[in-house]
């Protein structure tokens, strides 16, 4: 990719310094709400409350990041932070345990209800959590799972997106080397360990990528199910730290936290850009 | 699918699959059933009985001015979406395809919103059009402006779309960017040997061959104003003002959670369950038709 022939196509030129005016303008525009966001949490509140506000950082960061994440506003920043890393890992974890099982099964036995089961595992696509709150609220409840981190976590872990996508690239692995581990003796499960396992390790790490991000940016599940400010997630814990009546919100605390919000999902998506590309296009299509 | 090798047995895959199975017979099936039985019943107001009612709760909703009211604001809301989101993420993945160098630098700058989670955005974006110190509503007042997104569903429905709709400009961009960048050199070529110059090109050969991307997200954005974007309203507007943004995700939760009205809530998320039910389908028919060109 890095060296397109040019050939005939013009690639040069008047043309160009006009595109990256038009993509820096992009990226900048892009780009401003979280500048702004950056640049709030750098201020004191007056500075903010009188508009407009500046435009560059304050001097400020080290007191409302310190503030946010040791005292908050409900609860420190720094326990719902926690209490989204419990949520997003164990979530991305469990979702890729139980894909990786089940399209195990699908791919390499014959068993009864095996159809059954696939298409129970399909139709799940239809059902998003969006669409099944109050019944699904008051299984959990019943369970007594509420302001739990299993309450959190078991409903949004069975995910049939994953199971595909292991089910598809299963379906690449050559016969051969299930026939050889056959002939050989192994038992499934090692087969399972010693091959499947290490051949679906990029698979494997490109979907964390996504699945920890569909985690940590959870909203209305964790609104729901945790009443209790200890156990609130980070991105749903924000709109808490609004107050209720006219009284003026404290902006500074407030951008402090969304950008803490946001530190973790940028990391991996930026640190894990090629595996989060190709988890995202493996994923969709 | 060709006879693949497989391993004996039936107990060890049912326990394999077991786990997956469960959690979807406890926190998937048995809700959606949930609901659909719960959409026959309106509960009595302490909850202690409830009474048959057919399907009383469903003519109810669809003569209710407000849920119809919910589904053009629905529609309205995820084409606007939709349109915001994919035109500017086009215009920059093929300004990013020009470059030779440096688009590596661009992509990484533009795919940041990607991570930002939605209700993390409608906060970002409530903070610059906040009424009293948002520096967007400010300087607009400066210009003589009056921005009131609390008062005026215009401005609250623009407001909702740009904040739901700016993530989802990264997710595009790297589609159509990946889409691009696979579009045959030669044919390209070929256009330019004819004489084509880069906007004839670009009409007569390069968006045909983008239309399947462009389809494909089409209906994943469709599907993500519809279900993903409840964190950007419920921070934004709450659904406000006089309901101008109350999408049917959002009515769900404020009839269940809010209003207690378990039945209609029940009902609508029944109708939900229709439409995504319809979309899942209609992404299907185009995967299936992708693969075999």
């Amino acid at each position: 990719m890095a060296n397109k022939i040019n050939g005939m196509v013009e690639k040069r030129g008047s043309g160009l310094w006009l595109t990256h005016v038009f993509m820096v303008f992009g990226v900048l525009i892009i780009f401003f709400p979280i500048w702004l966001a950056f640049v709030a949490s750098t201020v004191t509140q007056p500075e903010i409350v009188k508009p407009p506000m500046p435009l560059w950082p304050g001097d400020q960061l080290w007191e409302n990041y310190s503030k946010a994440l040791v005292s908050g506003i409900n609860v420190p920043v720094s326990t719902m932070l926690v209490n989204s890393f419990v949520m997003a890992i164990s979530i991305a974890v469990g979702k890729i345990i139980i894909s990786l099982l089940s399209a195990f099964a699908i791919v390499y036995f014959r068993f009864p209800g095996r159809n059954f089961f696939f298409w129970m595992i399909f139709l799940t696509l239809m059902l998003p959590v969006e669409v099944r709150i109050v019944p699904t609220y008051e299984v959990v409840a019943s369970f007594g799972m509420l302001n739990s981190y299993s309450g959190l976590i078991f409903p949004l872990i069975a995910s049939a997106t994953a199971t595909f996508l292991f089910r598809q690239f299963f379906l690449t692995i050559p016969d051969e080397l299930a026939e050889a581990s056959r002939v050989d003796g192994a038992s499934p499960m090692r087969f399972f360990w010693d091959i499947v396992l290490p051949m679906s390790r990029t698979n494997i790490a490109a979907l964390f990528v996504i699945l920890f991000i569909y985690g940590w940016n959870q909203y209305l599940w964790p609104l729901l199910i945790t009443t209790e400010p200890e156990m609130n997630t980070i991105v749903m814990g924000i709109k808490q730290m609004f107050p209720s009546g006219d009284d003026v919100a404290d902006w500074p605390v407030i951008m402090a936290t969304s950008i803490l919000a946001m530190i973790p999902p940028v990391i991996v998506v930026v640190g894990m850009q090629r595996l989060f590309i190709r988890g995202l296009v493996d994923s969709e299509k | 699918m060709n006879q693949r090798v497989t391993f004996r047995g039936w107990w060890l895959p049912i326990l394999l699959i077991a786990p997956q199975v469960i959690i979807s017979a406890v926190f998937f099936f048995y809700p959606a059933g949930q609901a659909i039985w719960q959409s026959l019943f309106i509960p009595d107001p302490f909850g202690l009985s409830s009474v048959f009612v057919g399907l009383g709760n469903f003519e109810f909703l669809f003569s209710d001015k407000f849920y119809r009211a919910s589904f053009v604001t629905t529609a309205v809301f995820s084409i606007l979406v939709t349109l915001c989101s994919m035109i500017p993420a086009l215009f920059l993945a093929v300004m990013a395809d020009r470059l030779i160098k440096g688009s590596g630098t661009y992509r990484t700058m533009l795919i940041w919103p990607y991570a930002v989670a939605p209700a993390i955005a409608g906060v970002l974006w409530l903070f610059m059009f906040n009424t009293r110190v948002g520096v967007v509503s400010w300087y607009l007042g400066q210009l003589g402006y009056d921005w009131n997104h609390v008062l005026n569903g215009g401005e609250a429905m623009g407001l909702v779309v740009v904040a739901s709709a700016w993530g989802r400009i990264s997710y595009n961009f790297l589609f159509f960017l990946a889409a691009l960048q696979a579009v045959p050199r030669s044919v390209i070529e070929a256009a330019a040997i004819d004489g084509a110059r880069f906007w004839k090109r670009f009409w007569t050969v390069v968006l045909p061959l983008l239309s399947p991307t462009a389809f494909f997200l089409l209906v994943v954005n469709i599907v993500y104003s519809f279900f993903e974007t409840f964190g950007v309203i419920h921070t934004i507007t709450s659904g406000g003002p006089q309901q101008s943004t109350t999408i049917l995700v959002y009515k769900v939760f404020a009839d269940g959670f809010v209003g207690q009205d378990l039945g209609s809530s029940a009902a609508q998320s029944v109708i939900l369950l229709f439409v995504v039910g319809l979309l899942t389908i209609i992404q299907f028919k185009y995967i299936e038709k992708k693969v075999h060109y």
